[in-house]
């Protein structure tokens, strides 16, 4: 089956009126490192550790594996824009121009139902941050990244990329560590339960800019959280950069979810790097879905250092035409009696390629671990491809450990099963589409289930031709 | 005008022709029954009725009520009033049997229904059925049983009411209680607005269903048309001398 589809992504890919109070040159120099935490007034280690890190990026070579990255120019990209606010905690006080996205993406709404505290960013710099009273009185700390260094000096130090993900740790972490900017910093105090989720939102507006935003979520022993982070930018011309980097500990017998709808714009190069270190007992439990960017590289990763650690990592990808999802999962097991779930789905329309890179590694001293990997992958067309790359590494005789992985294409005889009873060819390639992904997409709250469907439903809408 | 027309239908299926210059007219109110030997084009007539891509009409029309549907997409023939119940439902992972027979009466009716109300409809349908109503929420088709699945098309059959039905097999996989029940369902659906093409291997759902009119299918054409009696001459002597 070959079909045309037209894709609608006029919500997301619309650009708002640039108004920057400042915007770097293109390119990355030194003195502009310097710059950007003379803005921030950082202390004099941040200001050492980006140079130094920006020395490695220098040095690093581009990745010789995975999608092309030759058409990415980071000559050309502008690595710091000032969006012209400062950070609002009421969002009637968020400017008029920044709003009008948030509000299209449906935002404020989303934080009067259903989160316990959302941040927003837009370029560089957050521009809305807002906690509920009560955990603010439970020592609960959800702050702009960047004010976080100035605040809480002690905890930011000590864990910011130093052992979850190091500055030599490669070429586009080290980039990161040299440019980062904004991006949301959490504590959860020793056995404080968050029903809500907390949300961030990451919205890069300028021309050929790079977003580098910095999480980091401290869950203390026995705590317990769900954080939501979604992402989009609108169409340039020019190519932009993402190169966030997530940093997650998760202390004894805590829990962490971590959810993330990334859905930047198909001339986005998003390559992410999102890992959690997780102690005695605690549990780990990634979702993610890429649906946007040109090319995505992006295996969240989960390092399982305490004995009876768990690891859940499901994901979803969509690519569609031209669009190159490399996207997996590691997960590396170092401790006894460890165990871990990784399932990914991923859909290919249209031409687009969607690979599956998954690692498992499971160290000499961890015995009686347990590892599954499942991943599926679902072809829609002749022309599209999906992969997977699968690897298990395995020192030591008592673990189980098991992966399958099944490539199937859309089946005619389903399609025409439920048009025989109405329903139209659009809507039918649309519900099994859906079906597909269900697994995953039942474990989202409710809100972002809705979210994620109606975002493939529009990456899919419009005439068959 | 109220009349399933096929006209001189010619069908290829991986361009080997299998339906060689069929011609029958059903009327509404009328039961018809297409018996044959394995292979004889049955199966292929009931998906080319029905607008499966796979089979390719090179000749002939499909005229139901007066309007040509030779060229239509099947949700357009299931809107002007066709029905299949095909002989093997496929699985479809992921969609619920709610959601997916309330997708497939707001496609026909063009309209939006309260889900609520709708969920009601449709467990009092599957309880007349003697189907646990817990089946909604699985998946289409998704582990049923040969006979489960046929239950659920009769089920489909009662909530889309159409006017045209075509039965594929409708009555294998069937246990006697299951035969029972299904044949029931469509006795019930059938009245003088109504018009059935039945297609079959085996007499016994003629026990409780009785056609107007029995065709014998061979080598992609009807070879012998009658009535209710004919069926005992088969049962009789098989198809070789038909």
């Amino acid at each position: 089956m070959s079909k045309q589809i037209k894709i609608n992504r006029k919500l997301f890919d619309k650009a708002n009126k640039d108004s920057s109070k400042y915007i770097a040159k293109p390119g990355l120099t030194r003195e502009l490192v310097i710059e950007i935490s003379k803005q921030k007034k950082e202390p004099k280690w941040m200001l050492d550790k980006r140079l130094e890190a920006y020395q490695l990026y220098i040095k690093a070579p581009m990745p010789n594996w995975g999608p092309d990255l030759s058409k990415l120019n980071l000559d050309e990209i502008v690595y710091f824009v000032r969006p012209d606010t400062e950070e609002k905690t009421t969002w009637e006080e968020v400017p008029e121009e920044i709003k009008k996205t948030f509000d299209r993406l449906g935002i404020p709404e989303a934080e009067k139902k259903s989160l316990a505290g959302v941040g927003a960013q837009y370029d560089s710099d957050i521009v809305y941050h807002n906690l509920q009273t009560n955990l603010k009185k439970q020592g609960v700390i959800f702050e702009n990244m960047d004010v976080a260094v100035q605040k809480y000096p002690e905890l930011v130090k000590k864990h910011f990329m130093t052992n979850c993900v190091p500055i030599t740790d490669h070429k586009f972490a080290s980039l990161h560590a040299a440019v980062w900017s904004g991006g949301t910093f959490i504590y959860i105090p020793k056995g404080i339960k968050v029903e809500l989720p907390l949300q961030a939102y990451f919205r890069m507006n300028a021309e050929a800019g790079g977003q580098f935003e910095h999480t980091m979520i401290i869950v203390d022993e026995g705590a317990d959280v769900a954080y939501i982070e979604g992402c989009s930018a609108p169409r340039y011309s020019k190519n932009s950069l993402h190169a966030g980097c997530v940093e997650i500990f998760v202390g004894k017998n805590a829990k962490m979810k971590y959810f993330s709808i990334e859905n930047w714009s198909k001339n986005t190069y998003n390559l992410n790097t999102k890992r959690a270190l997780v102690e005695k007992n605690a549990t780990m439990e990634w979702v993610s879905g890429n649906l946007g960017s040109g090319v995505t590289m992006l295996y969240p990763c989960s390092i399982l250092r305490g004995e009876g650690a768990k690891s859940d990592n499901l994901g979803i990808a969509y690519s569609g035409e031209g669009q190159d999802q490399d996207i997996g999962a590691k997960t590396i097991h170092v401790a006894p009696n460890t165990s871990s779930i990784t399932k990914s789905r991923s859909i290919s329309a249209y031409g687009g390629r969607s690979t599956f890179r998954g690692l498992v590694k499971i160290s000499k001293n961890a015995k009686n671990s347990k590892a599954i990997v499942i991943c599926d992958g679902l072809l829609m067309d002749e022309k599209s491809s999906c992969n997977t790359i699968p690897s298990m590494d395995i020192y030591n005789n008592e673990v189980e450990a098991a992966h399958e992985a099944r490539v199937g294409k859309i089946g005619d005889e389903e399609i025409f099963y439920l048009m025989s009873k109405g329903i139209s060819e659009e809507r039918a390639i649309q519900l099994i589409v859906a079906g597909f992904i269900e697994p995953i997409v039942k474990v989202l709250p409710f809100e972002y289930a809705l979210e994620l469907n109606r975002l493939i439903e529009m990456e899919m809408e419009g005439s068959i031709i | 005008m109220r009349k399933l027309e096929i006209k001189n239908l010619f069908v290829e299926v991986d361009n080997k022709v299998v339906i060689k210059g069929l011609d029958l007219v059903i009327n509404r109110g009328e039961i018809h029954v297409m018996m044959g030997p394995n292979g004889s084009g049955k199966s292929t007539l009931a998906n080319a009725l029905m607008g499966h891509p796979k089979y390719k009409i090179t000749k002939g029309n499909i005229i139901i009520d007066g309007i040509d549907m030779t060229k239509k997409k099947s949700d357009s023939r299931a809107k002007a009033g066709l029905f299949l119940s095909m002989q093997n439902p496929p699985e479809v992972t992921g969609v619920s049997l709610n959601n997916f027979v309330r997708t497939s009466v707001e496609s026909i009716k063009d309209e939006k229904i309260n889900p609520v109300k709708f969920y009601r409809t449709l467990s009092d349908k599957l309880e007349t059925m003697g189907i646990n109503k817990d089946f909604l929420k699985r998946h289409v088709n998704v582990g049923f049983s040969g006979g489960e699945k046929k239950q659920m098309e009769i089920v489909q059959l009662l909530i889309l009411n159409p006017n045209y039905v075509i039965l594929d097999e409708i009555d294998s996989g069937l246990d006697v209680d299951a035969l029972k029940k299904v044949s029931e369902g469509i006795n019930n659906f059938f009245n003088k607005d109504k018009a059935i093409l039945m297609i079959t291997h085996y007499s016994r759902i003629l026990d409780y269903i009785k056609p107007n009119f029995v065709h014998i299918m061979k080598n992609g054409k009807i070879t012998k048309s009658g009535n209710e009696k004919m069926v005992k001459i088969i049962e009789k002597q098989g198809y070789s001398n038909k």
